[in-house]
């Protein structure tokens, strides 16, 4: 063989050889994931760990009782109960408004939309799903904090307000001085988690065999007949678990919520009360908290409760989709 | 040059747990065409990327005995990608490489590792004349390989198959989805290539093989029913009576 | 109500016309709930951006903040949410495609393709202030002091690497990996088999058909998925809380100080940060400068993501096969 094909040979031999190490980087690589949850979760633990024998369970899931510094000569107590009613609180909120409102326009885009208008809507919702949740925190804080703020507030001695107030839709002492509150945070937590709810959700429709459609056309049903016999039924997993991760993110929410609902750390009596949610208390004492403290600590375990919780919503609703052996249809 | 090219002993393929090679063993003579003929699901395929071991790209694949070239078994190989350099595959669905039509015949000889332009000129030219398709796209070789028909992109499958100069080229089903007239245009090439390399032709045309093959095997189930020369094969008398009776079209 | 049943088979019955008119009002209902998302939002949009006018000008842009925001501009808190991005960007995508490689071109069909899809949705669904606290644990009280103990000289504090680009944009990273992981997988999956097929028959190892036809042709999934990190890494506010992100530091003015603000190991001004501390925690903050900071913010991302519809668009149009 010449010269020049016994060089190519060896150059290329060695190129070849390349190839598994490659390989490897590349095998490294996909492991990440699995790396990057297991770290999350492991120096989380870290951090809360000294807490964790010394935690009262029982008061922390009971007691609405939140006050890490108490001042001298008084015992510190974490009872995260308001918190935790805040988070639920302000997603279930977020969740009645934002599941009829996305599955139905998810159910018109992908359904009665015709060209121009269902680009300019899909992309309008793009464009919505992109905004941070600090803008939507100021927009909570300083646009329709106000706008709820003259609405609910209970004027004495106005049919409205005693209307409000017997309908817990206010309270005596209504919000704090922005109207950031209960319903604010979970009406901007809804605006949130609608983009998420319609994109989902018309994935899931658009996944059912257009034959469906076809066969319902051919019995004589009306689009909207075929959407609730036909569609609603036959996308049931996937719409179900675009409602859970649109949940998840309500949850999870912090910078939005932080700003929207104001700065009190009670149980809300009233739709127009503040709550603290986890979230926000996180982002709000991190700062002050010294490290290594009892407090510090505290927060890391409020991280690992909202970890497990959004970790087991995500799964559960892959589970719901694609069944537990991943087989997607 | 010893006289047989490929050879199978006792070779049996199996997708997991479901065998579709049972225990077949034959010899493919050097510098001839062997035709395999049999109904759909009869291994054909499977046996060809036997040859080339493109068995190992498909999950739960494997086989056992021994398939050699030139008395050299393929398994032991430690470079499997070396032999599929010295072998030419062409498929039955026309593919034309998202690049150029120039790019798409020098892809095998770069990843080999020759960039001399004049060379890989003188290797577009002779492949894309070898496979019919230089006159017609010759001032146009800058255009995308997906775009030509699908006659001129199952030729230009030829053309890359043949970059390598490879000692052995595969075809399997390759006219399938071309045109009667490039379907002949290509066995007429095939005639001239038989002088070069060895030619392994699997076809559900039994017309073909009679027009091509110098020896014919009849493969149905994963089991060899004949191998016999190609006018024993669709004589009055083959060796065995399904042999006759599919070359008949009396069952398919 | 019978009458001329002879007349037209095929018209709807009673029964019919009231499901039909009850189809029309749904239609309309389903469109209402489109609008009711579509038109409070674009009011909101139009409110923001008319109570920032009076501030938005070049100068806005290009000075620094001054007097704790409450005068001056933006240029260094921008400037360190473009540094961010490049930062999470570089760690974030090479691996995030690498491992959609992985789970595409390798493992296809394997058990292991199952476990990793789960992790990925996981991570996913992770709270930002989660990936914080993380970023805090891992990179700030975990891998910095490692560093310093190789790194720093006790005396010398200016060689203590801080809490800053560094830390924040790993936290950023780890958050966006299932990001440019479901894109490229998405674009990878895109590409038809028969042309990794063709490949493999002609001698091409697995790594030499990835890196000549399957890469090359998923570029504009990869490049989608990237556009979203930016946009997403720009916006965040939770995860560089504590892990770099800081109110205020003096910024040099001009000259190399004006385009390299800041060093990767020290605290660094964020659109993001900004904003959220002008509008939550200085008194006294005049209503235009916050309006002026959440306008170009939104401005920022809007333009981001609309560049990535345009440029998605574009590259399909440049379909090669």
């Amino acid at each position: 063989m010449s010269e020049k094909a016994n060089a190519r040979r060896r150059k290329f031999q060695f190129l070849d050889a390349l190839e598994l190490p490659t390989e490897w980087i590349i095998r490294l690589c996909g492991w990440s994931s699995i790396i990057g949850i297991a770290a999350i979760f492991l120096f989380i633990f870290r951090e809360a760990a000294p807490m964790v024998p010394k935690l009262d369970w029982i008061h922390f899931f009971t007691s609405p009782r939140w006050i890490p510094n108490p001042g001298t000569g008084n015992d510190a107590s974490f009872g995260a109960l308001a918190l935790l009613v805040g988070t639920f609180t302000t997603t279930f909120i977020a969740l009645i408004i934002s599941v009829p409102i996305g599955l139905g326009a998810a159910v018109y885009v992908s359904e009665f939309a015709k060209g121009k208008t269902k680009e300019t809507l899909k992309i309008i919702i793009e464009l919505l799903a992109a905004i941070p949740s600090i803008v939507w925190g100021f927009i909570g804080l300083m646009i329709l904090g106000p706008i709820v703020k003259w609405i609910f507030t209970a004027q004495p001695d106005t049919w409205w307000s005693h209307t409000m107030l017997t309908l817990h839709l206010a309270s005596a002492d209504t919000g704090a001085a922005q109207g950031t509150n209960l319903l604010t945070g979970g009406i901007i937590l809804a605006l949130m988690s609608v983009p998420l709810v319609v994109s989902l959700s018309e994935d899931a429709l658009r996944a059912v065999p257009d034959s469906y459609r076809e066969a319902a056309l051919a019995l004589g049903a009306n689009p909207w007949e075929t959407v609730r016999r036909v569609l609603f039924p036959a996308a049931r997993n996937g719409l179900l678990a675009a409602c859970m991760l649109g949940m998840g993110r309500a949850i999870g929410e912090t910078m939005a919520v932080l700003m929207a609902t104001g700065h009190n750390n009670r149980i809300p009596a009233a739709l127009t009360d503040p709550v603290r949610t986890m979230t926000a208390t996180i982002a709000a004492e991190m700062g002050e908290a010294v490290v290594d403290s009892d407090h510090y600590r505290m927060l890391f375990v409020l991280g690992i409760v909202l970890f497990v919780m959004t970790c087991g919503i995500n799964v559960a609703a892959d589970i719901i989709v694609k069944g537990v052996k991943g087989k997607t249809k | 040059m010893p006289k047989t090219h490929i050879e199978f002993r006792n070779v049996s393929a199996f997708y997991g747990s479901k065998q579709v090679l049972k225990n077949v063993s034959f010899e493919i003579p050097r510098n001839t065409v062997f035709g395999i003929i049999g109904p759909a699901n009869s291994g054909k395929t499977t046996l060809l990327k036997t040859i080339n071991r493109t068995l190992d790209f498909i999950g739960g694949a494997r086989f056992d005995g021994e398939v050699l070239i030139e008395g050299e078994s393929v398994a032991a190989m430690k470079n499997p990608n070396e032999l599929r350099r010295r072998i030419g595959m062409v498929f039955p669905l026309p593919v034309g490489l998202p690049m150029t039509i120039y790019e798409n015949v020098v892809y095998a000889p770069r990843r080999r590792g020759i960039t001399n332009k004049a060379e890989l000129d003188e290797i577009v030219e002779r492949c894309l004349r070898q496979a019919v398709l230089w006159d017609e796209v010759k001032d146009r070789l800058e255009m995308l390989g997906t775009r030509l028909s699908g006659g001129q992109q199952q030729r230009l499958t030829l053309a890359r198959a043949l970059s390598l100069s490879p000692e052995i080229l595969c075809l399997d089903e390759f006219s399938i989805a071309i045109d009667p007239v490039t379907t002949m245009r290509i066995e007429d090439v095939l005639k001239e290539l038989r002088k070069t390399m060895t030619i392994v032709l699997v076809t559900n045309l039994v017309q073909q093989a009679r027009r091509l093959a110098d020896n014919v095997l009849f493969l149905w189930r994963g089991e060899i029913v004949e191998l016999s020369p190609t006018p024993v094969v669709f004589s009055e008398k083959p060796k065995d009576q399904r042999t006759y009776d599919y070359v008949n079209g009396i069952f398919g | 109500m019978n009458a001329a049943t002879n007349a037209n088979p095929f018209a709807a019955s009673e029964f019919e016309q009231r499901k039909n008119r009850r189809a029309i009002v749904m239609k309309w209902v389903l469109f209402g709930f489109c609008a009711i998302l579509v038109i409070p939002l674009v009011g909101i949009l139009l409110d923001i951006f008319i109570k920032a006018a009076p501030v938005l000008s070049f100068d806005y842009l290009w000075e620094n903040p001054v007097n704790k925001g409450k005068q001056g501009g933006l240029w260094a808190p921008l400037m360190g949410t473009f540094y961010l991005v490049i930062g999470s960007l570089l760690f974030v995508a090479p691996i995030g495609v690498f491992a959609a490689v992985y789970m595409n071109e390798y493992a296809r069909d394997g058990w292991i393709n199952r476990i990793i899809g789960i992790t990925v949705t996981s991570l996913a669904g992770v709270p930002s202030i989660v990936h914080g606290l993380f970023g805090v644990g891992a990179f700030v009280l975990f891998m910095l002091p490692a560093i310093n103990r190789v790194v720093a000289d006790p005396n010398d504090r200016s060689t203590k690497w801080e809490a800053g680009l560094l830390t924040a944009s790993l936290t950023i990273a780890v958050m966006n990996l299932p990001v440019v992981i479901a894109s490229t997988r998405e674009a990878l999956g895109a590409v038809p088999q028969a042309f990794r097929e063709a490949c493999w028959n002609l001698g091409a190892t697995r790594w030499q058909t990835i890196r000549t036809v399957v890469l090359p042709n998923s570029l504009s999934g990869i490049l989608t998925g990237i556009i979203l990190v930016v946009s997403r890494a720009a916006g965040e506010t939770a995860p560089i809380l504590f892990t770099g992100a800081t109110f205020f530091r003096f910024v040099e003015d001009q000259g190399w100080g004006k385009i390299f603000p800041y060093r990767p190991a020290e605290p660094f001004m964020a659109m993001s940060m900004h904003l959220n501390i002008i509008s939550n925690q200085i008194s006294q903050m005049p209503e235009k400068m916050k309006f002026g900071c959440a306008a170009v913010l939104i401005g920022l991302i809007l333009f981001i993501n609309s560049f990535a519809i345009m440029l998605r668009v574009w590259l399909r149009g440049r379909k090669r096969w």
